[in-house]
């Protein structure tokens, strides 16, 4: 059986809530059967209105969502068969374990016996054994987000809708979350669609990310691709580290730009640039900037230490490097053998492939 | 370790326990000084009222101390048949002193409330013993029996002797229309003379419908509130509490004003041809009109109970409710309603308590058919001016609320409550 790599469309859709503001903006976005996608971005940005109308709780103002080729749209969100983590779980707090468990199971008259059956593999699933007779309300956090992922996969829906569901856990219990839900998915193939402004959890899960900004999807493409080719500045700027140099393109050849800089020249991978004269924003990652480079770049600075900051496996360098004093360099703590004082003059080198030269901010 | 077997001390070596003790106490004694004037206020104002009321209820020691001798050589008369000559001097002495203390009137009204006839040949005495026609020396019991034949009657002495313990239970159980008959029998009055426990039947059905009235059109009111945007919940919570802001008579008064029959509200009906204009109905002085206001005065008492619990109750509860599939109707029913029991609770004992004792608005709008029970004892403290039967039926009145918080407790529980 092949996988309908249409299997969740959004087709054209607009939403706004207001008739003034357009929340979602023609937003066309295709997800695989079995696909983990991430829809990454800030607050307002329309990720969990998208999410939503996925759901049913809201209405695409214009276009269509197709989910297995059918419009979904004029079906009620009980209808839909789509299971839904919450940013706050929204267990029942009235009801025990199992039976939060059971709840779509019993609306869907299965037998006793078969709600038994499944509640009893989904909570083993996500390691809850045992816990059938336990309230919510007596359960970690960590313990409820997984009865609720539990609940959510318990009635096999074909897409689960998770709503920032490790927001309002600790740092260490998010990361081995961020984990279990991976294998979870990774082991029972449901189609996930996941919403989250953590950027970190997004590229450790997904298998595509969508990034929104004002509306719109930036980009989507896989976490890898995301990190290393970000396509405009604004990607750039959400996804991990950036430094920016703002600056004129004043020679372009293939696969390689000269821009002019208030202070400097340095030569760039033009991404969004494709003449003389249009303005840019120079992407570099803070890892992909060397110190004293043993091997040849196209890219050489010297830069004035600014300020270290000490980050046990490694030391972060701000640097005052062309006019810009917000240059970030990450240091590995391997290399000791750097003087890295505060006011030294360092070298600075870099290759111009990695040096992206997107849209203006 | 058994570090908990071994005395902690101090540095100073006093027992760690000893001294934090110590170091508590002043607050102790401050958080209690706080409280004290609460404390003082309801015990001036609540606990010795309860007191006072309940031994007024049941208080008979008047005629116990008036008739003190009589009462005393009574102890040993079976009441089978007239009793001996020493009951007979020693109640002619104790009326001697009475005349005296110009109290013969009092003791006859006593008598009189336990059997009737006790005036008249009480009067008939006192006349006898004011001319001093009781000779002493010859048989008292001979001369009081001559003074009228109902002396000769064993009933009536009868019925002195049951008013001899210093307590009664007489008023509750004519709050309840029953009485004590001549031999000790808890009997029921006859039928024609029953008002009383219509009454209470009335006070609680109307107390239940007003609650169930309020129940229905407060949860509605509550959940908007609870769901509505900011600007537009504050503008409904100000509507609902208007009521709370308007004086209770006014408000009252106003429903005189709609409800009666030449009333805005039948002139409505007339005008939309719902009624003939010589067939009014009839909505006030009647229990529609004990109804209609009752339920509109205490729906915030409702809906505030109801909203601070709804309010807490997170959106994403029906969200998730209808996500995994269950219908609007189930998702409600199943989840956000078990929710709301707490405060379904706290309104309805709120609003049932405060309607059985409700006074004001049954006496202006009830009319006959629609007074209660509270009514009856404003009547009674007003214008009968017999206090203890009063109090009788507003100590009954207040253990019938204790029952019902009982019986709520064990049903749903009073941690359950919440009332903000």
């Amino acid at each position: 059986m092949s996988k309908n790599i249409e299997f969740v469309k959004f087709d054209k859709v607009d939403k706004s809530y207001d008739g003034k503001v357009l929340v979602v903006k023609d937003l066309n976005l295709d997800i695989a059967e079995g696909e983990f996608i991430t829809m990454l971005g800030p607050s307002g940005s329309g990720k969990t209105t998208c999410l939503m109308m996925l759901a049913g709780f809201e209405t695409p103002t214009n276009g269509e969502i197709y989910l297995d080729s059918n419009p979904i749209s004029n079906i009620p969100p009980h209808k839909r068969g789509i299971g839904m983590v919450f940013q706050n779980y929204a267990l029942f707090p009235h009801m025990t374990v199992y039976e939060n468990l059971a709840f779509p199971l019993k609306v869907r008259k299965i037998q006793k016996d078969e709600i038994d059956k499944k509640v009893d593999k989904a909570l083993s699933m996500v390691s809850l054994s045992g816990f059938e007779s336990r309230m919510p309300a007596q359960l970690s956090g960590g313990q409820q987000q997984r009865v609720a992922v539990a609940r959510a996969l318990v009635f096999d829906p074909a897409v689960v809708l998770m709503d920032e569901p490790l927001g309002a856990l600790d740092k260490n219990l998010r990361e081995s979350m961020q984990y279990e839900i991976k294998h979870i998915h990774e082991n029972i193939g449901v189609t996930v669609v996941y919403v989250t402004h953590d950027q970190g959890e997004a590229l450790t899960m997904s298998n595509r990310i969508a990034v929104f900004n004002d509306g719109k999807v930036q980009q989507l493409s896989s976490p890898d691709k995301l990190y290393e080719e970000p396509v405009n500045s604004f990607v750039a700027e959400f996804i991990g580290e950036n430094n920016t140099f703002g600056g004129e393109v004043i020679d372009i050849s293939k696969g390689v730009c000269k821009v002019k800089l208030n202070n400097g020249e340095i030569l760039a991978n033009p991404i969004s640039v494709n003449a003389k004269g249009d303005k840019t924003t120079v992407s570099i990652r803070p890892e992909r900037a060397l110190i004293n480079p043993k091997d040849k770049m196209d890219n050489n600075q010297k830069g004035k230490i600014e300020e270290v900051i000490y980050h046990g496996d490694h030391t972060r360098l701000r640097i005052n490097l062309l006019g810009n004093k917000e240059f970030i360099l990450k240091v590995p703590n391997s290399s000791n053998e750097l003087d890295l004082k505060l006011g030294n003059e360092i070298n600075v080198g870099w290759n111009s492939q990695d040096a992206r030269a997107l849209d203006p901010k | 370790m058994s570090s908990e077997t071994k005395q902690i001390l101090t540095t100073d070596g006093i027992p760690l326990e000893i001294s934090l003790k110590k170091a508590e106490r002043k607050n102790k004694i401050k958080a209690f000084l706080l409280v004290a004037p609460l404390l003082l206020f309801l015990i001036i104002t609540y606990i010795f009222p309860i007191g006072e009321m309940f031994t007024r209820s049941i208080d008979d020691k008047m005629i116990t101390n008036m008739l003190p001798k009589t009462f005393k050589s009574m102890e040993t008369w079976d009441g089978k048949e007239l009793p001996p000559e020493e009951v007979f001097a020693s109640f002619l002495s104790d009326f001697k002193i009475l005349v005296d203390k110009k109290e013969h009137g009092k003791l006859a009204q006593r008598l009189n409330k336990e059997k009737n006839g006790f005036t008249t040949i009480t009067k008939k005495l006192f006349r006898q013993v004011k001319r001093n026609k009781i000779d002493e020396t010859q048989s008292i019991k001979e001369q009081i029996m001559k003074v009228h034949k109902r002396w000769r009657n064993l009933e009536y002495w009868q019925a002195i002797k049951r008013t001899a313990p210093p307590y009664t239970s007489a008023k509750y159980l004519k709050a309840m229309d029953m009485y004590l008959n001549e031999d000790n029998k808890i009997t029921q009055v006859s039928e024609d003379r029953r008002i009383h426990r219509i009454l209470w039947l009335r006070t609680v059905e109307v107390a239940f419908f007003v609650t169930v009235f309020c129940f229905l059109m407060g949860y509605p009111i509550a959940h908007l509130l609870a769901t509505l945007p900011m600007k537009y919940s504050n503008l409904l919570m100000i509507c609902v509490l208007l009521p709370f802001w308007t004086s209770l008579l006014v408000r009252t008064a106003s429903w005189m004003i709609l409800l009666q029959q030449q009333g805005v509200v039948n002139d409505f009906f007339v005008m939309i041809g719902l009624v003939a204009d010589d067939n009014r109905p009839e909505m006030m002085y009647n229990k529609v009109g004990t109804y209609v206001a009752m339920t509109q005065i205490l729906l915030p008492f409702m809906v505030l109970p109801l909203y601070s619990v709804m309010k807490t109750i997170s959106p994403s509860l029906m969200r998730a409710g209808k996500s995994l599939g269950g219908t609007p109707f189930v998702a409600f029913w199943k989840v956000y309603f078990p929710l709301t029991i707490p405060g379904i609770g706290a309104g309805c004992l709120l609003v049932f308590i405060l309607a059985i004792g409700y006074y004001i608005t049954p006496a202006l709008v009830g009319g006959a058919s629609g007074t209660l029970i509270s009514n009856q004892i404003a009547y009674h403290m007003k214008s009968t001016l017999d206090w203890s039967f009063a109090s009788a039926m507003g100590l009954m009145l207040l253990s019938g609320v204790l029952v019902i918080y009982w019986i709520y407790n064990k049903l749903v529980g009073v941690d359950n409550i919440k009332l903000g």
